[in-house]
């Protein structure tokens, strides 16, 4: 089996082979990044390029470090989108970036379907960091990669999502990433964020969280966009909190043992309480230290093929 | 000058559907007879063009176009547009208000009509603003727009969200019998979208625009005209919900026109997926459902006319990503092959098909074209059922390239456009541009 693909532009468009195969080629990965000296030159003389044109650290720092513990060069760029808006296309401002032989771009942008766009014009390799509401496809990869290192494995496993889905790409991904690995996933948020014919992506759609912790294995809860208030999404943070916050009290709802899961950054007291963030649930660092893993398993994949 | 045509099938909506011969006279249409050519002497001032195998009917006509002039020359200019105009059998285009400075003055309607007048191609009727501005707030002068030669009045694609605004205008505009035209969108429930909501928006990300962002304003503005009595044209009906209400209007009695755009019934949502911006128009690509009821609104004459919503944008404007992309796509050179694909599923007959082009158009806006009829402007449009060509994008009269059809195999090919009872168009040799 080998992996195939140009890009990582989403999760819809890898089989679950590929997803393994990435989960697969993390694995070695994460013991480098334990090592004193933590590099391999798997990428030596390969150039990778941040483009990030939304902000970032968290993510744009474990693509950094990935890159660099593979030691690839590796430049961050992060032109203001709105700058690419109204003059150059951002179509022009990757080929410039392309035309000093790069290898790797890895772009972050406030548009859906950004990176697919983009991925039909360079002849480098295009991960997507994040695209607008779309996907986040190396989250997704490293919720799986964590998940399966504490529970064994995907498959048959009941996931809840909470919060704001409609807008969340971290949510898309990992619905498509969940479902296709064979765990059970069920979504929890206000109607107002839950986007419409989600069911038909293999979900179960709740509105009452206490229903949707019912038993799960694992809780993914996002990150809510506090100005979404304003747009009439939730009446109040107060009410939100209320009705969907991850509490102590409602995680006794789920499995014994149930993994607690946050993209970051956390709205400690709003979309997770404080001791369930600090609790023996919580893997929210663990998440964080997978990612390198992760995308140095991705990256040393796409570079095979070069 | 005598220019005559012979041996063409004439369909001349609702006068006329079958072999005969067309008599010009100095530019107006003198008599349409069979084997007139047997009657009429030969003689050096006779010119005649034989139009064997072909379909000769009304040159067409589009109550919705953009021709960006003034304001965004780099898009369209007014004699691109009616390149392209009668390269896709169009003789007479209705052309939306929103250039730079807006068209809610007689100078613009006056410049507009002098670029048209330069072209000689097809003719270009201006459609003045509702609002000054467009900004939805006041009137603009529209008996002057009218006295200019503006043939109705719209705020295209800025929405008059204020209801007492719109029965203003409608109360007002009657008083000229104007049609008024109305963008039906609620700004609000549409906010920042960029396609239709539903499954596809949910799968790609990107925010929606529901049907309801449409139907709610297509009820306000049919509440509206049959209060005030006024002529209300509903341009590019996208929703299964506005076709129903529509058809409910007019077995009321409600003095209400509509338009589809082949868009809205040769294409779904399923075009976004590949986030190619020239998918992107609003409203926007709608669902199977939305589409069966919008050919069964053109079916039952719930729906009178077919209209293109030509809106050019530059190709890097394209290029921008979806959501920040701008709306519109070019159509006056694929409507005919996509109205003809309606005859080829039954829906409409050809001679349906040609009305929803030619008559029904000239009707809703009273405007004396779209017909054969003696007298009349010889207006024509000579065009080959039969023939298929493919879609290129470059080969575009337009100066824009903005169109979801590239590539695609068309059936029903203009192969002569006269205005005037001149030749504006004819397609071989075609000349590149």
């Amino acid at each position: 089996m080998s992996f195939k693909h140009k890009d990582i532009l989403s999760i819809a468009a890898l089989s679950p082979e590929d997803v393994a195969l990435i989960l697969e080629a993390a694995e070695p990965f994460k013991e480098v990044s334990g090592r004193e000296i933590k590099k391999v030159p798997a990428l030596r003389g390969k150039t990778v390029v941040n483009l990030f044109f939304e902000p970032s650290t968290r993510t744009r720092t474990s693509f950094e470090l990935a890159a660099k513990r593979l030691s690839a060069d590796v430049i961050n760029v992060s032109p203001s989108s709105s700058s690419v808006v109204k003059g150059e296309t951002l179509l022009d401002t990757i080929r410039n970036v392309e035309s000093m032989q790069t290898d790797v771009l890895v772009l972050r942008h406030s548009s859906a379907g950004a990176a697919t766009t983009l991925a039909r014009h360079v002849r480098s390799s295009v991960i997507n960091a994040g695209d607008g509401w779309h996907e986040h496809p190396t989250q997704a990869l490293l919720d799986l990669f964590t998940i399966q290192e504490k529970k064994g494995g995907i498959r048959g496993l009941q996931v809840a999502i909470v919060g704001d889905v409609a807008h969340s790409r971290v949510a898309r991904s990992n619905i498509r990433a969940l479902t296709k690995m064979g765990a059970h996933v069920r979504v929890a948020g206000p109607p107002t964020m839950i986007p419409p014919f989600l069911e038909r992506l293999g979900v179960r759609v709740f509105h009452h969280l206490d229903e949707a912790l019912s038993g799960v294995d694992v809780i993914i809860t996002l990150r809510l966009q506090l100005e979404r208030q304003g747009r009439s999404f939730f009446p109040s943070i107060r009410e939100y909190s209320r009705l969907y916050g991850l509490t102590a009290e409602r995680l006794q709802r789920a499995a014994k043992d149930a993994l607690v899961m946050h993209p970051g950054p956390v709205n400690r007291g709003i979309e997770i309480s404080h001791d369930v963030a600090d609790s023996r649930s919580a893997v929210i660092l663990d998440q964080v230290s997978n990612g390198v893993a992760v995308r140095m398993g991705l990256m040393y994949l796409l570079s095979q093929l070069h | 000058m005598t220019l005559l045509i012979t041996h063409g099938h004439v369909i001349d909506p609702g006068r006329w559907n079958g072999e005969a011969d067309v008599l010009i006279h100095d530019g107006r249409i003198k008599a349409v007879e069979p084997k007139l050519h047997a009657k009429l002497e030969q003689s050096a001032s006779l010119t005649t063009i034989d139009a064997t195998g072909l379909i000769v009917c009304p040159g067409f006509v589009d109550l919705h176009v953009h021709f960006r002039e003034p304001g965004f020359e780099y898009k369209e200019t007014i004699a691109t547009g009616s390149a392209a105009a009668v390269a896709g059998g169009f003789t007479t285009v209705c052309c939306m208000p929103n250039t730079r400075p807006v068209n809610d003055s007689r100078s613009v309607t006056e410049f507009i009509l002098a670029q048209a007048a330069l072209t000689k191609k097809a003719r270009v009727l201006p459609i003045g603003a509702i609002t000054k501005g467009s900004k939805g707030e006041e009137l603009a002068e529209i008996g002057e727009l009218y006295e200019a030669g503006c043939v109705a009045i719209s705020d295209d694609g800025m929405p008059v969200m204020n209801s007492l605004v719109m029965r203003r205008a409608m109360e007002y505009a009657s008083a000229f019998t104007l049609p008024v035209i109305d963008h039906c969108e609620d700004s609000h429930l549409s906010q920042d979208g960029s396609m239709n909501e539903g499954l596809v928006s949910t799968e790609l990300g990107l925010p929606g625009i529901p049907n309801a962002a449409e139907d709610v304003m297509v009820a306000r503005n049919l509440a509206l005209a049959e209060f005030t009595g006024a002529r209300l044209h509903l341009p590019h009906v996208s929703t299964a919900g506005s076709v129903r209400m529509v058809r409910e209007a007019k077995a009321r009695g409600v003095a209400v026109t509509a338009e589809a755009c082949p868009h809205h019934f040769s294409l779904t949502d399923e075009a976004v997926r590949s986030y190619d911006a020239n998918a992107k128009m609003n409203p926007p690509l709608r669902t199977d459902a939305d589409v069966l009821a919008v050919k069964d609104g053109l079916r039952d004459h719930t729906i009178d006319v077919v209209a293109t919503d030509h809106a050019p944008h530059a190709v890097q404007e394209k290029q921008w990503p979806f959501d920040s992309a701008p709306f519109g796509i070019i159509g006056l050179e694929t409507a005919l092959p996509l109205t003809l694909n309606l005859v080829e599923e039954g829906i409409l007959t050809l001679e349906q098909a040609v009305a929803k082009l030619t008559s029904a158009p000239a009707r809703a806006f009273n405007l004396p074209y779209g017909t054969l009829a003696p007298g009349t402007a010889a207006d024509l449009v000579l065009l080959n059922p039969n023939a298929s060509w493919i879609v290129d994008p470059a080969q575009s009269y337009s100066l824009s390239r903005n169109t979801p059809f590239a590539g695609w195999t068309m059936k029903g090919r203009v192969e002569k456009t006269l205005v005037g009872g001149a030749v504006v168009y004819e397609t071989l040799p075609r000349q590149p541009r």
